[in-house]
C-alpha cells in the first residue's frame, strides 16, 4: 500500500513515537539526510538569488529583492545573444546525442547477443566498456590531440580527414564552429556506447527462449525475430532509458564541453552550464547566472515529468 | 548442433564483424596514444605512426616521471580517492539500509527526498555559492562535500531489500538491535554490491576534475586530473623549456602524460569490470 506524499494530522505524534522507539534506525538515516540537506537542498534555497540583486556580503536572504529583473536581464539584456545561443546549443547538442547516440548501444547489445562464442563476447564487451571509465580530461585530451592540425604536427584523425579531402589542409578543426557538434557527439558515442549497452544486453538475455522457438516453428527469419520478439521484449528498458535521457537533456556533460571548446567556437559549442560558469563564476554576475540555472533546472524537471507521464499513459511503463 | 537458417548465418557474420570493428574503434585512440608516446621525433613528425610505435624511446616518460608536480597531484588523487570513497560509503550504506527498512516511518517520503536530487539540481551557480559560503576550499572540503550519489544509494537499497526478511526476523528474535541487524546481517550478505558501489565511487573520485579546479585555492592540493589538464594545455611550453635537444616530439610528451594517468585504471579494470556490469544490472534503473 502506498502512503500519500503529504502528511495527515496526527502523523506528527505518531512519527515522534516512531523516532523514540526506533531511534537507532534514524541514527543510521540521519547522516545521509543531513548530507543531502547541506549539499543538495540548501543550494536549491540559494536559487532565490535568481530574484535578487545578489551581494555576497548581505548573503542570500539579505540581498535586495528585484523580482524578475535577472530574467529580463538574461533574456533581453546585454547577454541575451549569448544566452539564447547557449540555450539553442544545449537543445541541439542534446538532440543530436539522442538521435545518433541512443540507438548505438541498443544495436551493440543486439550484436553482442548474437555472439555464441562466450570468450569473444566477453573480450569485446570488456574492450568497449573501457572508455567509460576514463576521465573526461583524459578523453578530451586524446581527442584534442587527434584532431589537432598545427604547424609542428597533425593528429592522425585530422590527417585522415585531410587525406580523404573532407577538410582542407589549413583548416583547424577545433577553431571552426561547424565541427564542434559532430565531434562532441562522436566522442560521447565512443565513450559511452559500450557501457550503455550493458542494460540492453541484460534485457535481451531476459527474454524467454520459448518465444524465439515459437517464432522459428512459425517459420520466422532472423529479422522478423528481432522485429517481433527482441524489440518488444526490451521495450520497458528502452522506455525507461529514454525517459532518463530526456530528463537529463539539459544537463549535458558540461565538463566535456568545457574541456573541448574555446572562445572561437562559442557559436555552436557554448551550452547553458558553460555560459553560467562564465557569467556567474568567472564574471561574478551571480544573479543572472542563477536565473539561467533556475530556468535550466525547471525545463529539465518539466521534461522528465512530461516524458514519464506520456509513457505511463501510452505504455504503462514509468519511472515512478 | 542445430542447423542455422540462411538469414541467421548472414546475421551472425555481420554481428561478429561489426562488434570487432567497434571494439577496434574503442581501443584505437588509446593504442595510438601509447604508440606516439614511445616513438621518436622524426618518425612521428613525418607521419609514420599510424598504429605501432617506431624508434622506441621512453624518454618522454622520464620527463613526466621526473616532474615533481606530477607526483604531488598523484598523491593528492590517492588521498581524494581513498578518503572520499570511505566517506561516501560511510554515509550511503546506513542510509540505504534505513530507506528500505519497514520500521521506518514515512519511508516513501524519505525515498522521494533522495530520488528528487537525481532529477532536480540547484544548478551551477547556487552550488558554487553554497560551496564558497560553507568554506570548501581545501582537500577535506572536497572529500566531505562531494561524491555522494543518489543513484548509488538506490543500488544499495534495492540490494538490501532483496535480502530475505526471514533472516532479519530470526536475528530480531535473538535480540539483535538495529545496529546489529545492519552490521551483522545485512552488510556481510551484500559484499558484492558493496564492492560494486565502492568501485563506482572510487572511479568517480579518481576522475573528478571540475569542482576541484574551481574551488581548491592551493595548487599543491590539486588532484591529478587538474594537473593533467594543465599539462595538456602547456606541454608545448614544458617541451620548449627543456635544456637539452629532445629526440621525441612535444606530442609524445603530451601522450605520455595521458598514458600515465590511465595506467592505474587499466591495471585494475580487468579485475573490476565484472562488478560494474553486475552493478548496473542488480539495481535496475527505477527509483
Amino acid at each position: 500500500m502506498k502512503q500519500p506524499i503529504c502528511m495527515r494530522k496526527g502523523h506528527a505524534r505518531e512519527f515522534l513515537a516512531n523516532i523514540r522507539k526506533e531511534w537507532r534506525l534514524y541514527v543510521l538515516l540521519a547522516p545521509m539526510v543531513i548530507w543531502f540537506c547541506m549539499w543538495a537542498y540548501k543550494p536549491m534555497v540559494g536559487l532565490l538569488i535568481a530574484f535578487k540583486r545578489f551581494d555576497p556580503i548581505d548573503g542570500i536572504f539579505g540581498s535586495e529583492f528585484t523580482g524578475f529583473d535577472n530574467f529580463f536581464n538574461l533574456m533581453e539584456g546585454v547577454n541575451k545573444t549569448e544566452f539564447w545561443q547557449a540555450f539553442r546549443n544545449t537543445f541541439i547538442i542534446s538532440a543530436y546525442s539522442l538521435v545518433f547516440g541512443f540507438p548505438v548501444p541498443i544495436i551493440l547489445a543486439l550484436l553482442f547477443s548474437e555472439m555464441n562464442n562466450e570468450v569473444a563476447r566477453k573480450i569485446t564487451q570488456t574492450v568497449t566498456y573501457l572508455p567509460h571509465f576514463l576521465s573526461e580530461v583524459t578523453i578530451t585530451g586524446i581527442v584534442l590531440m587527434l584532431v589537432y592540425n598545427g604547424v609542428n604536427s597533425t593528429g592522425v584523425i585530422a590527417q585522415f580527414l585531410i587525406n580523404s579531402g573532407w577538410i582542407s589542409p589549413d583548416a583547424s578543426i577545433m577553431q571552426q564552429a561547424q565541427y564542434f557538434r559532430p565531434l562532441y557527439v562522436i566522442t560521447g558515442i565512443w565513450k559511452e556506447s559500450g557501457y550503455n549497452s550493458i542494460v540492453y544486453f541484460a534485457a535481451i538475455m531476459g527474454i524467454s527462449p520459448a518465444l524465439y522457438e515459437a517464432l522459428k516453428v512459425d517459420g520466422g527469419n532472423k529479422f522478423q525475430e528481432i522485429r517481433y520478439v527482441t524489440i518488444p521484449g526490451m521495450a520497458p528498458t528502452l522506455i525507461i532509458m529514454i525517459i532518463m535521457r530526456i530528463g537529463k537533456m539539459l544537463t549535458i556533460g558540461y565538463e566535456r564541453v568545457l574541456l573541448l571548446y574555446n572562445a572561437n567556437i562559442y557559436v555552436t559549442a557554448d551550452v547553458l552550464s558553460t555560459f553560467e560558469q562564465r557569467i556567474g563564476i568567472l564574471s561574478g554576475n551571480y544573479g543572472t547566472g542563477a536565473a539561467s540555472s533556475l530556468f535550466n533546472s525547471l525545463i529539465a524537471f518539466v521534461l522528465v515529468i512530461g516524458a514519464n507521464t506520456i509513457s505511463r499513459n501510452v505504455s504503462r511503463t514509468s519511472l515512478w | 548442433m542445430e542447423r542455422l537458417s540462411r538469414s541467421e548465418i548472414v546475421f551472425k557474420v555481420f554481428a561478429y564483424a561489426l562488434v570487432i570493428l567497434f571494439s577496434a574503434m574503442a581501443l584505437y585512440p588509446l593504442l595510438y596514444a601509447f604508440s606516439v608516446s614511445v616513438s621518436g621525433k622524426v618518425a612521428y613528425e613525418s607521419g609514420q605512426i599510424v598504429l605501432l610505435p617506431k624508434d622506441v624511446t621512453l624518454k618522454a616518460y622520464r620527463m613526466v616521471l621526473l616532474d615533481k608536480g606530477f607526483w604531488i597531484s598523484y598523491t593528492n588523487t590517492l588521498f581524494y580517492t581513498v578518503l572520499g570513497t570511505a566517506w561516501s560509503m560511510a554515509i550511503s550504506l546506513p542510509g540505504a539500509y534505513a530507506l528500505q527498512c519497514r520500521r521506518l516511518m514515512f519511508s516513501r517520503q524519505w525515498n522521494f527526498f533522495l530520488v528528487l536530487t537525481m532529477w532536480f539540481s540547484a544548478g551551477m551557480i547556487p552550488l558554487y555559492l553554497n560551496y564558497k559560503g560553507m568554506g570548501i576550499t581545501d582537500r577535506w572540503g572536497i572529500v566531505i562535500a562531494f561524491g555522494i550519489q543518489a543513484y548509488n544509494i538506490i543500488l544499495l537499497r534495492n540490494y538490501f531489500s532483496s535480502i530475505p526478511k526471514e533472516l532479519e526476523e530470526a536475528a530480531i528474535v535473538d535480540g539483535a538491535n538495529e545496529f546489529q541487524l545492519f552490521g551483522k546481517v545485512y552488510l556481510p550478505m551484500s559484499k558484492a554490491s558493496i564492492a560494486t558501489v565502492t568501485l563506482f565511487y572510487a572511479i568517480s573520485r579518481w576522475n573528478g576534475y571540475y569542482w576541484s579546479r574551481i574551488l581548491i585555492a592551493n595548487s599543491f592540493e590539486q588532484p591529478l586530473q587538474v594537473y593533467l589538464r594543465q599539462l595538456i594545455e602547456n606541454y608545448q611550453k614544458m617541451y620548449d623549456e627543456s635544456v637539452v635537444v629532445l629526440d621525441y616530439s612535444a606530442d609524445s610528451l603530451a601522450y605520455a602524460i595521458i598514458v600515465c594517468s590511465i595506467v592505474p585504471v587499466l591495471v585494475v579494470y580487468p579485475y573490476i569490470q565484472k562488478y560494474f556490469t553486475r552493478g548496473v544490472n542488480l539495481g535496475g534503473v527505477k527509483g
